[in-house]
Formats: C-alpha cells, structure tokens, sequence
C-alpha cells in the first residue's frame, strides 16, 4: 500500500499549510472553485426545487419561477403510484447477497494467490483484472443466451431460468465485480507481514483458519472500502438490469426509473421526486461512508 | 499439507475461477464464435454454412455459419455503424481534452489545500455517487424545451424558437457529454487526489527551491511522477467511454435516437425485441472488444510488469 492510501485509511490531512502565499493566485482559485460548485450543485438542486413544487403550479409558471407552494405531495404520490418500496427492495436483496458473496470469493481467491506459493499465481491474477474491464456489452449477447439456457427450478427464480431473475443478477454482479476485488485485496494482502502466518503453520493451524481468522481480520479496512465501492456500484448498476430482467416489476430501483419515466410521463415533478428517493441510499452512502468509497477508489488505482 | 487443507485451497480458487469462466471468459470469447454466424436465437447452431441451409418462409432459420458476412455487412452496410464509431470517439475526445484536465485542476486546487476545499471536494464529488440512470433523469430537467432551466434562462422556450437540446441530432450527443462530463471530472479528480498525495513533497520543494514556478513543477516534476495514476485515470477513461450507455438509454426511452447512436447501443439493440441478430450483435461486440483490448492491455502490463521480473 502506498502512502497515498494509508493517507486515505486513516484521518486524512487536507489541509497542509503552504509557506507560499500568492494572493492573486488564491483568488482565482477561490473564484474558480466557486463558480463550479455552484455549476455542480445546480442540477441536483434544481430537481430538488421541481420535485417540491406541485405540478398545476409549475405548469402555469414553468419550473423557473418562484414558488408559491412547496410540498412532499409528489414524493407521497411517486411512492404510492409506484409502489416504491417493491423496487427498494428488489434492490436490497440484490445488492446485499451480492456485496457479501463477491467480498467472500473475492478474499478466499486472493488469499491463495498472494498469501501462499501457487505457481500460476500471476496468470490468474491478470485474468481476473482483464475481467473486470471488459465492457459489459462484449459479454452481453452470449451471456443473454445462457441466461435463456440455464435451466433452474422455479422455486428459485420464479422464472424457471437465470434469466429475468433475481438470482441472475446476483450471478452477473458478483461474477463482475469479482475481478476488481481480487485485484485489490491480493495487493492489500501481499503487504500483510509473513510473520503472522509462520507462527500458525508451527502451530498446525489449517488454511482456512490462517485465512478466516488471521488475514481476514487485518483485511477489513480494505474490505470496508470495497463494501463501500461495490454497495454504491451494484445498487447504480443499469445496464444487467435492462437486458437480463424482462418483467418490470422484478428491476431493482434504478433500472425500474426508466419505467417510471414513461409511467409518470406527463408529470416531471414526480419524476423528479422518484428519481430524488431513488439517491437517497447513495446519498447515504456518501454522507456516513465518503471517506471510505475515496479509499477504495485510491486502493484500486494505486497498484504501479 | 493435509488432504482437508487440499480441498479448502481447492475451493477457494475453485469457485471464483469458475463464476469468472463462466459468466465473464466464456462469453467474451463465445462473442468471436457467435460473429462467425448467422442466428436469430431460434433453435441452435448447426455447424453448417448458411448457404446450404436454405430458409423456408414461415419457417425460422436455425443458426448457421456465416463465414464474415456480419463484418463486411457491419462495416459496408450498416447505417449505425459509423455514426456509432465517430459518436464514441467524440465522448471519449470530450473526456480526455476536458473532463479530465477538469478534474485534474480541481485536485490540483483541493491539494494546496485552499480555504473550503474540503467543502468543495465533497461537492464534487457528489454527481460520482449517483447513477447515470438519475443523472439523466434529473438533467432532462435543466434541458427541457419549454419549461427546462436553460431554454428559459436564455428565452428560447416559447414554442417558435425552442431549442430541442436532447432531440436534435446535432445537439443531444454534446448535451449528453455535458452531463457525463459532470460526473467524470469528480471521478478523476478523486483518483488525481490520490496521485498528488503519492508524490514525494521533497520532490517538490527541491524543484520550487531551485527556482522553478508553480506550474513549471506541476508539468516537469509532479506529473511524470504520477505516471501510474496517470495511466490509471487513461484507462478508465478509455473504458468508460466505451462503456456509455446508460445515459443514452435513459435520454431515448430506450429506442434508438438519431445523434445518439454508440457501439454499446447497437449491440443492445440486436438482443433486445423481436428480431434477434444474436450473430451481428456478437459482430459489434467483437470490435468493442478489440478497441478495449488496447487500455486493458496497458494496464495490465503496467500492474504486473513489476511482479514478473522479480519472479
């Protein structure tokens, strides 16, 4: 790990004091900042302001204008008409079991690949990475026809196949992200020292417990930032969403805005306030776990 | 090592190897396969040339072997086609010559450490977090023609003078860049805060004593020794750009839109609906899979070139 990261892990230090003071300099800087943040922010706020504003309003007024009312009505009736909460919970079960299972897979294989001597230890390693940056559309119409031609039984996917299946898209997901985190916790495990594993092969300790109970331990910050990354991936992801589910009511939450968008087509204001509770997780995500989705993006770049 | 200990390192690599094989390797190379035939995903293959299998009307033709019909067809015959190819390489022009040094100067900025700049990180990073599913939803607000953000600001939204930005075949895909561009400049800039943390600040202060300007050090000593980063930020650029999808689709109801047409679209749009061309699909995935073949191989061998001469 570098320092970079280590920086990253733990409380980092933003704000070092520079003995060069170039006023002029640090006011077109400020004014360059300014001007950005108030661009970035734009939009989002923009479609907070229209999400609160009820529609007879808007439509007399236009969506630039001042308000007269604001209300949650639209939030109220984008989740009942919707039924919402089904969609936040397909998500769930899909982003839960397949954060948990890539985590597992994920360490199990780089621990045998960084921690013990294996002799294809790299040619694995690079076929995982390469894996992991394929476009997902170079996969897709092959993996479209097996989803079609795995057979399982109904009781498991409801469809009778992997494909328009939950279970398929927890296959899909975690099969993707596999790539990424075997190549960031075998880096983060070459840097665990040697010496813990020496005492317990004395003590005749098993592999599974050399990984379960030493490694995985002294893993977790990686692991927490990789649980940060992947949780905010899997709940964005669209793409396995629109080509593997075919039934609607099966998408999780952000591949079902797009039916949304043509359910509520002439009412902007409650797309608006669909696609705000829509973020609210991420949102989340990025108000209590910033830091940590930043050190997991920093983990991932850092290898060179 | 024990017999149990044998199967326990059996499994661990056995199971992700084979969700990685099947799910990941298996299609990409099934992809080349595919693009050799013609198939509309009724019946199976048949290892026969097209040619000999005649189709009967009202009959569905099962698959057969195309020979590299589908390429010529592709490249001599496919009105998407090139559209598609110029489109990609704008969106992946926009991200290198703006999102990214964009991104590059906002980490920059961040990293001397200016008054707020972590308030300012924090917000620009914020469109990182989001999917492009939302951020195309909670842009079309801001292009909307009659009641959007800038048409009204502008005074274009009465319906004489509208600008369509999303309909119009010479606007929508530099509207789309512009919300893309939004979010990948806070991706690169995280990425580039990570570099500039890497580097040795002794380096730094050595080239700043020797007289050197501000920017002068940042071009001839911080950024060559960002190189892995650099490269890093290259590759998922190229990726992403290749990847561009979902705002596309989002912004086009999911059907094909004039100005808007990406490789990623057309593959897409041969699986989906009725007529299935699972051949001609496999085609156009096969060329986004040489184009990614080139940033996955600089990566790669700028991750492992270090561990294969030590071996």
């Amino acid at each position: 790990m570098t320092a970079a990261t280590e920086e990253l892990m733990h409380p980092p230090v933003l704000h070092r004091k520079r003995k060069r003071k170039s006023t002029a300099g640090s006011v077109a800087a400020q004014m360059f900042m300014i001007v950005a943040v108030v661009l970035w922010l734009t939009p989002i706020v923009f479609a907070l302001y229209v999400a609160l504003r009820p529609i007879a309003e808007t439509n007399k007024l236009g969506y630039v204008s001042l308000p007269h009312h604001l209300t949650f009505e639209n939030f109220i009736q984008a989740w009942k008409q919707s039924q919402m909460w089904h969609f936040f919970l397909n998500s769930a079960l899909i982003t839960i079991p397949s954060v948990l299972v890539t985590l597992l897979l994920a360490s199990s294989f780089a621990f045998v690949v960084s921690r013990l001597r294996f002799r294809f230890n790299i040619p694995l390693l690079i076929l995982f990475t390469a894996g992991n940056l394929l476009p997902q559309q170079v996969l897709i119409t092959p993996l479209y026809r097996l989803y079609l031609a795995i057979h399982l039984p109904t009781a498991i996917t409801g469809s009778g196949l992997l494909y328009n299946s939950e279970l398929g898209l927890i296959v899909i997901n975690t099969a993707f992200q596999l790539g990424f985190c075997v190549f960031v916790l075998s880096n983060y495990m070459k840097t665990l020292p040697v010496e813990i594993d020496e005492a317990a092969i004395m003590d005749g300790a098993t592999i599974w417990n050399r990984f379960w109970h030493l490694t995985m331990p002294l893993c977790r910050p990686a692991l927490a930032a990789l649980a940060t990354l992947l949780t905010t991936w899997i709940y964005n992801d669209f793409f396995w969403a629109i080509t593997l589910i075919s039934t609607g009511s099966k998408r999780p939450i952000t591949s079902a805005l797009a039916n949304l968008q043509g359910q509520f087509v002439s009412n902007q204001n409650m797309i608006a306030a669909a696609a705000m509770m829509a973020a609210i997780p991420t949102l989340i995500v990025y108000l209590v776990l910033q830091k940590q989705f930043i050190a997991g993006l920093a983990l991932g770049s850092s290898k060179g | 090592m024990s017999r149990r200990d044998r199967v326990t390192i059996a499994l661990m690599l056995g199971i992700p190897l084979l969700l990685e094989a099947t799910f990941i390797w298996f299609p990409a190379i099934a992809t080349i396969g595919l693009s050799f035939t013609k198939w509309t995903g009724v019946g199976s293959v048949h290892m026969k040339a097209c040619s000999s299998t005649p189709s009967v009307p009202g009959i569905p033709q099962p698959g057969c072997l195309y020979g590299v019909e589908n390429y010529h067809q592709v490249f001599t015959n496919y009105p998407d086609f090139w559209p598609a190819v110029e489109h990609n390489a704008i969106w992946l022009a926009v991200f290198i010559l703006i999102a990214t040094p964009l991104g590059m100067l906002f980490a920059v900025i961040i990293d001397r450490g200016i008054k707020g700049s972590r308030i300012y990180q924090s917000i620009l990073f914020l469109p990182v977090m989001l999917s492009l599913a939302l951020i195309g939803i909670i842009w079309e607000l801001i292009y909307s023609p009659n009641y959007g953000l800038i048409n009204t600001v502008i005074g274009r939204n009465q319906d004489s003078n509208l600008i369509d930005w999303l309909g119009n075949p010479h606007l929508n895909l530099w509207a789309l860049l512009v919300e893309a561009s939004w979010r990948q400049a806070g991706y690169v800039m995280v990425l580039y805060l990570a570099g500039l943390k890497s580097v040795d600040p002794t380096l730094r202060e050595a080239a700043l004593v020797d007289g050197a300007t501000g920017v002068q050090t940042f071009w001839r000593v911080v950024f060559p020794a960002m190189r892995p980063i650099n490269i890093v930020v290259l590759v998922v650029t190229v990726i992403e750009s290749l990847r561009a999808f979902d705002l596309v689709y989002i912004t086009s109801g999911g059907n094909p839109l004039h100005g808007l047409e990406l490789l990623s679209v057309a593959v897409t749009q041969n699986i989906v609906g009725e007529t299935q061309r699972i051949g001609f699909g496999s085609t156009l995935g096969v060329v986004l899979l040489v184009i990614s073949l080139v940033p996955i191989s600089i990566f790669l061998y700028q991750a492992f070139r270090r561990e294969e001469s030590h071996e």
